[in-house]
């Protein structure tokens, strides 16, 4: 096949790829989900287990160990079938506290330790670098074979220009949409869905060669059984040891690897998908391994001696002439490393940004600063992490020069981070593992694996010398890395295996035992090893704390989250408190809720850190806790419950206390607002009595009668535009209003605001921020009353902004049905105090002939927006004084 | 009312008038200096006191909702200044409640006045005001 026939046929399908990835993304954020989120799609999500390795390095495995290959197939079967209840408890607990990544995890379960997240990161990606430097080469090897078979087309390039350019591309993937939310709990809907159909891919298309195989260069099961047995395969004996070892290191892998811990816990989207995938990802991982040995036999039949087991599901089709099929495979192997690498990296970009950069950089500032653009530093720091995980592969691939057999790489990563489940199993299941024994145990692991398994897999003389290797460091015998303490004859990785497992778990149980968890570890035990029993919010971090702004918490919240996601998250708090606006009281229970959303985006260490920052650090009642850390952990729970009890009856007598107030204020206003009336009828019609006595009584010249003419009628009309304004608003009030429903467009009634209150303040400069495109969107609503809304806010900045150089920005954004219209000046805002106020009726805060109105404009635009579906309100913590106005896209007339 | 005589009595007296609204301003000034008064007018709660000072007027006429510095503020500062504890203040009022007169009264005011008024009311008040004055310092007998 030519090989720019290949490279077409490779963009077309990562094109392909986008295209799912981006429909999905775009369906999802239009909340339309659906069956997206379904078990089938979670269930082939599951399927980046089965890697390039899987996929072309199953058969060289079959064709060098006979049955062995079956292992990596039984191990996760086993834990999918026999152990789903420890999966369903990790998706628990990574649901209930947000979990981003496994080094989250282990970091959240003791104490929000950092040291830990950047402990199991190293390890990842200390494990995975191999893992995806044979994604790499098994793609690079792929292209080649595909190549070489042809003279036409393209010259073939070498292998390192195909690497770089596949390296490249996997990252940029990566990157548009893996890095576009930041909040974990958003998923990737999109990649999880590409990655779904790169499973159907791979899965048709090994199928497809083995029944190639089978039906068509064999004849049928029973001759394929018979060259089974004819070929070397069936001298193939059981090593009892090797079998159960690697059976339990591939059940050991599933959980933990990043990549699965990713698609399994972070973006499962529903407890009950597990159920499923409990018995339908075995079953496509016996489809997966069905044929391989057939494959094997019949390519270890037919092809040439030396031709490389491992490319067989490629060149079998090819040396047949069968063209087509072998593309399909090669595309099947293609998916199989690119969904592994695409996963993978995202996993591991979300480690390193959380647990290594965003510390880092928290430590730098003082301690009391708030934070900056923090989302754009974390999102972009995980891009650089992808692409730095990417070129360390590649360096990997290029270094080891991707000889070493396939399946070799990938145990070493196996036993590499099977070193985290005892600190994993330990801590969701043992109350009593503390945060020492979890760092004794996975340092102790890795510094096993890595000098009996990892330094040694880069060959004698390449890391650890070939005198070490045979005498042992120093010439102590019993260290030699490959029979440790004198075992000798053993497999070396079944050995590294054994005392990596084995003194790890020592270590881990040893520290747990010998130390004491400090309080919040204590706190966190309990929330995971409970997870059924407890109701999520049961880890008491934060005791009430007046002097905790709630502005202070939104605005470091939004640089977070995001505008929206902040002002969402805090108007549904503040709701749920049953305070109206978006600035809810700094209770303990709100404090948590912040720190598991933030936990959603940064990771649970430094979420935990900023809160600290910005709420002075001594409301971490670490004190209050170790007062009673050395009564047992159940006591602490039962008075933190009632401490919570507590703080629920002062804050119910406080919600009181504030109806109390308002209803006072309301009669007050009511009063006020008679007052008020009388004064704005009073003084036109002083005007008018005086000077009407006065042409009334006197032969005045011409000029002066034209004059006072003037001013009667102009009081006049003032006068009527006040009792327009009272009747407009009791009309809106009732709901009695009659709206002219039509489709007009949002820019021209933004147009024609800012024409109509151009005179306002004509004389001061002003500049307006638009974004054109972005308002050219056409609603169904009363276009009149829209327009009169924006007036008055046009013209209340124009009129209040007390900036040197006054600006107003509007922003408009669509969001599922409703549009979103803001106007931010850059003045000195409103007051916190009085943002209340503002939309009452003739609540003017500064003194009147400034202001020119009635001080109705607000209360009228509030009134307006209600008969419009819609709302106005303060946007706290803002540029300047800020409006938002939101209203529905198509206003449905009510029904009579 | 407006005869010859009242104006002769009242030529050169002065009123200050403090008032927001410009069109009221604009009238009472009309109706007063064809009285006979010397008319001035200031437009602001700020500043009030001062311009009192500078000018001395013979009586004041107040507004109670100003901006800046309430007409009730204005009198209890003036009322605190030996100079013008005697001062004939006409306080005008447009809200016209009750307490609107004890809070004028308590403050000082020697008269109170709501909005809307005649323009025969105000000349007479101010003329009363005026006379109280002139009785007062004992340079004109009546």
């Amino acid at each position: 096949m030519p090989f720019n026939l290949l490279v077409l046929a490779s963009l077309s399908y990562v094109i392909f790829l986008f295209g799912v990835a981006f429909f999905v993304e775009r369906r999802a954020a239009q909340g339309a989900a659906g069956w997206l989120r379904s078990p089938l799609v979670y269930t082939l999500s599951l399927s980046v287990y089965c890697t390039a390795w899987t996929f072309y390095g199953a058969v060289g495995y079959a064709a060098r160990s006979g049955l062995e290959y079956l292992t990596i197939y039984l191990g996760p079967t086993i834990v999918f079938v026999g152990w789903w209840w420890v999966l369903r408890k990790l998706v628990r607990i990574g649901r209930q506290h947000r979990v981003t990544s496994i080094a989250d995890l282990i970091s959240s379960r003791y104490g929000k330790s950092n040291l830990l997240g950047v402990i199991v990161t190293v390890m990842c990606v200390t494990a995975a670098t191999p893992y995806i430097a044979l994604q790499l080469q098994s793609v690079t090897l792929s292209f080649g074979v595909f190549a070489s078979a042809t003279v036409d087309g393209w010259a073939k390039p070498d292998g390192e220009v195909t690497s770089v350019w596949v390296t490249g591309g996997l990252a940029l993937f990566t990157i548009l949409f893996g890095t576009r939310n930041l909040d974990a709990n958003e998923q990737h809907t999109g990649v999880v869905t590409a990655i779904a159909v790169e499973a159907v891919v791979k899965l048709l298309a090994l199928v497809a060669v083995g029944v190639f195989v089978v039906w068509g260069i064999a004849d049928g099961p029973r001759d394929i059984l018979a060259r089974i047995d004819a070929s070397s395969m069936a001298e193939w004996h059981m090593k009892p040891s090797r079998w159960t070892g690697l059976i339990f290191l591939s059940a050991a892998a599933v959980i933990c690897l990043p990549r699965m811990f990713q698609v399994l816990v972070v973006e499962n989207s529903d407890e009950r998908h597990l159920a499923t995938a409990s018995w339908a990802f075995p079953l496509y991982v016996l489809m997966m391994s069905l044929f391989v040995v057939p494959i094997a036999v019949v390519g270890l039949e037919l092809m040439p001696e030396g031709a490389n087991p491992d490319l067989f599901v490629l060149t079998l089709p090819l040396s047949q002439g069968q063209g087509g099929l072998a593309m399909l495979a090669f595309l099947g192997g293609f998916s199989s490393a690119t969904s592994m690498v695409i996963v993978a990296s995202i996993a591991l970009a979300t480690m390193v940004s959380n647990h290594i950069v965003m510390p880092f950089w928290l430590s730098l500032r003082p301690a009391r600063a708030v934070p900056g653009d923090v989302r754009r530093l974390v999102l972009l720091s995980r891009r650089l992490s992808i692409v730095a995980i990417l070129a360390l592969g590649y360096a990997y691939y290029q270094g080891s020069g991707g000889s070493a057999a396939l399946a070799a790489i990938g145990l070493i990563s196996f036993v590499g981070v099977a070193q985290i489940l005892p600190a994993m199993m330990g801590g969701i299941f043992w109350r009593g593992a503390t945060r020492t024994g979890a760092i004794w145990g996975l340092c102790l692991g890795f510094a096993v694996w890595a000098y009996t398994l990892f330094f040694p897999s880069f060959g004698a003389d390449a890391v650890l010398s070939a005198n070490v290797m045979a005498n042992g460091p120093l010439g102590i015998a019993w260290l030699r890395p490959q029979a440790l303490f004198g075992v000798e004859g053993m497999d070396p990785l079944i050995h590294a295996l054994f005392w990596s497992m084995a003194l790890n778990t020592v270590a881990f149980c040893t520290g747990s035992l010998l130390t004491f968890p400090n309080p919040v570890e204590r706190v966190q035990a309990a929330a995971f090893v409970n997870a059924f029993d407890a109701e999520p919010g049961n880890t008491r971090g934060w005791s009430e704390h007046g002097a905790v702004g709630a502005e202070d918490l939104l605005i470091m919240a939004q640089r977070i989250l995001g505008n929206d996601e902040g002002l969402g998250f805090f108007e549904g708090q503040a709701r749920a408190q049953g305070k109206s606006g978006y600035l809810p009281d700094p209770t303990a229970g709100f404090m948590e809720q912040l720190e598991r959303r933030l936990a959603g985006a940064v990771g649970a260490a430094t979420a935990h850190a900023m809160i600290s920052q910005i709420a002075g650090r001594a409301t971490v009642s670490v004190e209050d806790l170790m007062a009673v850390a050395n009564e047992a952990a159940q006591i602490m729970e039962y008075s933190s419950k009632l401490e919570e009890q507590q703080d629920e009856l002062t804050r119910t007598a406080r919600q009181l206390r504030d109806a109390n107030d308002k209803l006072t204020q309301l009669s007050v206003q009511k009063d006020a607002f008679l007052s008020q009336i009388s004064h704005e009828l009073r003084t036109p019609m002083t005007s008018i009595r005086a000077f009407s006595e006065i042409l009334a009584e006197d032969d005045l010249p011409g000029e002066m009668v034209t004059k006072y003419g003037k001013v009667i009628h102009d009081e006049t009309k003032r006068l009527t535009r006040l009792l327009d304004d009272l009747l407009d608003l009791s009309v809106l009030e009732n709901g009695t209003v009659q709206l002219n429903l039509e489709l007009s467009n949002l820019r021209e009634m933004i147009d024609g605001a800012l024409r109509s209150s151009s005179h306002t303040r004509a004389e001061r400069s002003f500049v307006i921020h638009r974004d054109l495109p972005s308002e050219d969107i056409f609603l169904r609503t009363d276009s009149d009353r829209l327009t009169q809304v924006f007036i008055n806010l046009i013209s209340n900045a124009r009129k209040y902004c007390d900036a040197a150089n006054p600006e107003l920005r509007i922003s408009v954004r669509r969001k599922g049905g409703r549009v979103i219209v803001d106007f931010i000046d850059n003045g000195s805002g409103i007051p916190k105090g009085q943002q209340a106020l503002i939309f009452e009726k003739f609540a003017r805060l500064t003194d009147q002939t400034k202001a020119g109105g009635a001080g109705l404009g607000l209360a009228i635009c509030r009134e307006v927006m209600a008969n419009l579906g819609g709302t106005i309100s303060y946007l706290p913590g803002q540029w300047g004084a800020a409006f938002r106005v939101t209203l529905p896209l198509r206003l449905e007339p009510p029904k009579k | 009312m407006g005869s010859a005589e009242g104006r002769e009595q009242y030529m050169g007296q002065h009123v200050l008038l403090i008032e927001d609204e410009p069109n009221i301003a604009e009238a009472i000034r009309f109706i007063l200096s064809r009285d006979g008064w010397r008319v001035s007018t200031y437009g602001s709660g700020l500043e009030a006191v001062a311009q009192v000072q500078s000018l001395r007027p013979d009586v004041l006429i107040l507004d109670v909702m100003l901006p800046g510095q309430s007409g009730h503020d204005i009198l209890a500062q003036l009322r605190g200044m030996p100079d013008f504890t005697d001062l004939p203040v006409l306080m005008l009022t447009a809200k016209g409640q009750g307490r609107d007169r004890e809070m004028a009264e308590r403050a000082g005011a020697n008269m109170f006045m709501a909005k809307p008024f005649s323009n025969a009311e105000i000349v007479a008040a101010v003329r009363l005001l005026g006379a109280d004055q002139i009785g007062q310092d004992g340079t004109q007998g009546t």
